[in-house]
């Protein structure tokens, strides 16, 4: 692997999240800046921010992008309880020129009473749905019942989880056979709590999500959690990022009657276990095909994670920052005059002072 | 069994990343990775800001344009070669086996030629040095590929064996040729200074034709040794051959061959050749006398060189499974009891030990390639050959192989369409890779968007074929594109959206007063059906067609018909309606008695319906104006269809 590029993001503070569009020819990036970026990938393979502006009034934790069915749209969660939607609008044509493109907020989702932790677009197959998490444990499920009109939201759902909620991941599968279902993590740090990861399945019956499972084993904060996309296998699997980075087989067993109503049981496997990562283990992604596992951790590492054809764990790559404290890139030399503006940081609310926020809010 | 060795990978570093926070955030692309530095603790120092964000690539070789050319060329031979029918007889497919392993070998030597080349003719040192170290990756392939095919696909018998190991030993050490003809061709050959290397290199790979070619150049010199060169000649012309298509056995050759080598070793006995070293040398090797051989190392230049010629003069007739004994031990005594081998040189051990599986397995970790194990292993996979070496995962093993050298490609902007055939010769999960994949694919264009779409509806992929008209009828409709966004609706059978955009072309005819895209809507056919503000919006237009054509019959019947059919949506009744006006007042009756009362009551239909309450009195003036134009007009052409009817049946 080699740096091909570095891109001057200029955010004036740390960044939290960075997204790509499904096609990968967009990119989002959210800071403690309080603004979301936009980034589109010119005919020239360079990259140039688009759009730039304040989103929030606390850190933008993360930024995500809608499916392109739904056309251009972003949603974005914050450190200021709320999460918000936004789509770009086909701008004036002196907008144009300057090669920037106009985002306007379509709405503002106040329920939270907490730092709002997490956000996803639900799979497409069910349609325009935005789910949140928060630091008060309480999964939101909200839908655009009109696509054309993304400033109507309804709140369809509300999941209870207890704990403290850190990440959320939709399963993807669009098989008839798997119901909706999303699992939940709690970055709760009391260990005498044991299942920091939760599995919520839709209810045709019902109308409503209910608990199909728990993981007990995991007894420690966990910071991330992905589903695979499920390649038409009968099992799901899910990776987790808590003091090591986890992977777990979910194997629906066969429901007893056809007419129970109850959610599915789940045989849970554990396939992989990585404590290369020495401690805490912060983010856990999958790529397109789910070949290749991603973790970022406490040892500063992003580690790559790929299983040969018998099923044999490997890790196959290694990311790690050069310590060097010049913003420097090789061969991007013109990018260093945009960066490095003294004191910008502490001109804003710093992801640091929102982090002791977050710390005092949380109950114990 | 065979576990991996779990050696760390060395750590790609990020440019200044790790001193001011201590986290690396990522993020995955089609085709690479996101990194930036960011803290996930939020507890510590304030932020000095995370300045950059890094794409990080995998090294491929995809980007190479010489490359492109072996991944393209080497598709049509895979595709080809997963067209052979299960019912040939096995004994045909071989000689097709053998001939498509050929073709691969080919393509890599045509490419590792143009490399070459180009190594040569850059002026810059790195990008000399970037294609010198391509060239020889496609070297140790192409010596790795030939061997496999030797020992595996053509799985030459005791006898041919050897033949075909020469045969891999000549192409791989070519160099004789070249030195062969500077020598010949100088003035005086005998004097070369490598004159003596040529003989022997030429003795030392079996050819013996050409070695006594060069050796006559210094007998006809020297009358008085002439004798001995005779001899030396004699032994060379004499030396057995195995004939593996002539009548001759195997144990008849061997026969001769030990009486050929016991001639050699008298000559050798009775000091035939002590008047001159060279040909004592050669005499000594024809023996087969291992420190012979192995002062020849600079000659020999590899083990496994040494290796075959040591069977040459040795076991002419080796078995198969022997091959390993004297791989092994070639390899010892060639490098030397401390010399550590390089990883190519345990790979060529590990064929011919036949163990198939760490051939593999060890290809894909030191070549970091995945073009070479993906197509040697698939055809190693039609030969049969991986079930034979009770590898019961072996279709898996192809599969595996295959997914991950097409999922390579389809990160290339174009070499993705070479992915797609792959994908599809992947039973167990192509299909759902290919699913994954190509609806990744940027629709930058729309004939792109078509390319991508025809290859999705070849293999049913409705879901694919679905979001992909969705998201381009959705892009369409932002830039204010409607026929375009119209049709990718149609194409995606999308109802609702069909509607939406129905409703924006009605919308934009009574703003401007005439249809856009009318080449479109003309020709909906019955895709009109998709919806029923799209009938409406085509009947509609249809009806403009008739009207401006002036077959106002057909037209006004087509118009009363939106109407009493209930296809016209009621707020647009009034529109119609209006349409009609001109219609009535036409010279000539259009619409019959029957038709006017029809219109009629259409009209106190409306009426009698409850007003929107948005309209204002100014609109409600225009709109009783026109109700009220409207009936007159209406009675009007009532009294002349009620005479003209009338006249007609008297």
């Amino acid at each position: 692997m080699f740096v091909a590029k570095s891109i001057a993001a200029d955010h004036k503070d740390l960044i939290h999240d960075v997204s790509y569009d499904f096609h990968g020819r967009r990119m989002a990036t959210c800071s403690s800046d309080q603004s979301v970026k936009v980034w589109d990938k010119g005919d020239d393979g360079e990259w140039h921010c688009t759009a730039s502006w304040k989103t929030h009034s606390g850190s933008v934790w993360r930024v995500t992008w809608a499916h392109p069915e739904f056309g251009q749209v972003l949603a974005s969660c914050s450190f200021d309880r709320t999460a918000a939607v936004w789509e770009e609008i086909v701008g004036e044509s002196n907008d144009k020129q300057r090669g920037q493109s106009h985002w306007i907020k379509r709405t503002t989702l106040v329920d939270s009473r907490t730092s709002v932790t997490d956000v996803k677009f639900a799979p497409k197959h069910m349609g325009l749905m935005l789910t949140t998490c928060s630091a008060d444990g309480v999964v939101r499920i909200y839908e655009a019942p009109d696509v054309m009109n993304l400033s109507q939201w309804s709140l369809q759902h509300e999941i209870s989880c207890k704990l403290s909620c850190s990440c959320i991941s939709w399963n993807p599968s669009s098989s008839r056979a798997h119901p909706p279902m999303i699992a939940v993590g709690s970055d709760d740090s009391n260990v005498t709590y044991s299942g920091k990861v939760q599995i919520y399945e839709y209810n045709e019956n019902t109308r409503k999500y209910a608990k199909a499972e728990t993981l007990m084993t995991v007894t420690d904060p966990v910071h991330d959690i992905a589903f695979a996309p499920n390649l038409g296998r009968s099992f799901h699997v899910l990776a987790i990022a808590t003091k090591d980075v986890r992977i777990f087989k979910l194997i629906p067993l066969r429901r007893e009657s056809a007419n129970s109503s109850g959610p599915t049981k789940f045989e849970v496997q554990v396939m992989a276990q990585f404590d290369s990562h020495n401690s805490q283990v912060w983010r856990v992604s999958w790529n397109i095909t789910s070949t290749l596992l991603a973790s970022s951790g406490d040892d500063g590492c992003v580690r790559l994670w790929k299983a040969n054809y018998m099923d044999n764990w490997k890790c196959t790559g290694i990311l790690r920052g050069d310590g060097s404290p010049v913003n420097g890139s090789s061969g991007h030399t013109a990018a260093l005059s945009t960066v490095g503006v003294p004191g910008a940081a502490q001109m804003v609310v710093g992801a640091s002072s929102a982090g002791r926020k977050k710390a005092q809010l949380m109950p114990g | 069994m065979m576990e991996e060795v779990d050696v760390e990978p060395s750590p790609t570093l990020i440019p200044g990343a790790g001193f001011h926070q201590r986290h690396l955030g990522f993020e995955w692309g089609p085709g690479d990775l996101l990194v930036y530095e960011t803290n996930y603790k939020l507890q510590g120092p304030k932020s000095a800001g995370s300045p950059f964000v890094h794409i990080v690539r995998k090294d491929e070789d995809i980007c190479s344009p010489i490359l492109r050319k072996l991944f393209n060329e080497s598709h049509l031979i895979f595709v080809g070669l997963q067209k052979i029918k299960e019912d040939v007889p096995s004994k045909n497919k071989k000689t097709q086996f053998v001939s498509i392993s050929k073709n691969y070998r080919s393509v890599i030597r045509a490419c590792m030629e143009e490399l070459q080349q180009n190594a040569v003719s850059a002026q810059e040192g790195t990008v000399a040095s970037q294609y010198g170290d391509q060239v020889s990756i496609l070297l140790a392939i192409e010596l790795i590929w030939n061997l496999c095919e030797v020992l595996f696909i053509d799985a030459s018998p005791a006898g041919s064996l050897l033949l075909h190991l020469l045969d891999w030993v000549r192409l791989h050490k070519s160099d004789v040729d070249s030195r062969a003809r500077e020598v010949l061709q100088s003035e005086s050959p005998t004097r070369h200074q490598a004159y003596w290397d040529v003989v022997i290199s030429l003795v030392l790979q079996g050819r013996m034709d050409e070695a006594r070619q060069v050796l006559s150049k210094q007998a006809s010199l020297r009358a008085e040794s002439s004798s001995v060169f005779r001899r030396m000649d004699l032994l060379l012309q004499n030396m057995p051959v195995f004939n593996p298509t002539g009548t001759q056995t195997l144990t008849e050759f061997d026969m001769k061959w030990r009486n050929w080598h016991e001639e050699c070793d008298r000559s050798l006995q009775d000091n035939t050749f002590a008047s001159n070293r060279h040909l004592e040398t050669i005499c000594k090797i024809l023996v087969g006398d291992e420190d012979a051989l192995l002062e020849q190392k600079e000659l020999l230049s590899t083990w496994y060189h040494f290796l075959v010629t040591r069977l040459l003069f040795t076991h002419p007739s080796i078995k198969p499974p022997d091959l390993h004994y004297y791989a092994q031990s070639s390899m010892n005594m060639f490098l030397g009891p401390r010399a550590s081998p390089e990883p190519l040189d345990i790979i060529l051990l590990s064929a011919f030990e036949f163990d198939l599986h760490q051939v593999i397995k060890d290809c894909s970790i030191a070549l970091n390639n995945w073009w070479f194990v993906a197509h040697l292993t698939d055809l190693l996979d039609h030969c049969k050959l991986l079930q034979s070496h009770n590898l019961h995962f072996g279709s898996n093993l192809r599969e595996f192989l295959v997914l991950e050298y097409a999922s390579g490609l389809f990160t290339h902007h174009s070499l993705w369409q070479l992915a797609v055939d792959y994908f599809d010769h992947c039973p167990e999960f192509g299909r759902v890779y290919l699913e994954l994949q190509i609806e990744r694919v940027p629709l930058d264009t729309e004939r792109k968007a078509i390319k991508v779409l025809r290859i999705c509806e070849d293999r049913q992929m409705s879901e694919q074929v679905r979001s992909i008209c969705k998201i381009m009828a959705k892009r369409a409709l932002r830039n204010n594109r409607l026929g375009s966004a119209l049709s990718w609706s149609i194409r995606a059978k999308d109802a609702a959206f069909a509607t939406l955009i129905s409703e924006r072309f009605l919308q934009d005819y009574s703003n401007k007063g005439f249809f856009t895209d009318l080449d479109l809507l003309d020709n909906l056919g019955p895709a009109m059906l998709l919806s029923d503000r799209l009938t409406f919006l085509g009947k509609y237009r249809e009806f403009h067609r008739l009207y401006g054509e002036n077959r106002f019959t057909e037209a006004a019947r087509l118009l009363l018909s939106l109407m009493t059919a209930k296809i016209a949506p009621r707020s647009l009744w009034m529109t119609l309606l209006t349409d009609a006006l001109p219609l009535l007042e036409q010279k000539e009756v259009i619409f019959s008695v029957d038709q006017t009362y029809e219109l009629m009551s259409c009209l106190e239909e409306l009426n009698s319906g409850t007003k929107e309450p948005k309209q204002t009195d100014q609109d409600d003036d225009i709109e009783s104006t026109k109700t009220e134009l409207l009936r007159l007009s209406l009675a009007r052409n009532l009294a002349m269809a009620i005479v003209k009817e009338g006249t007609i049946e008297t």
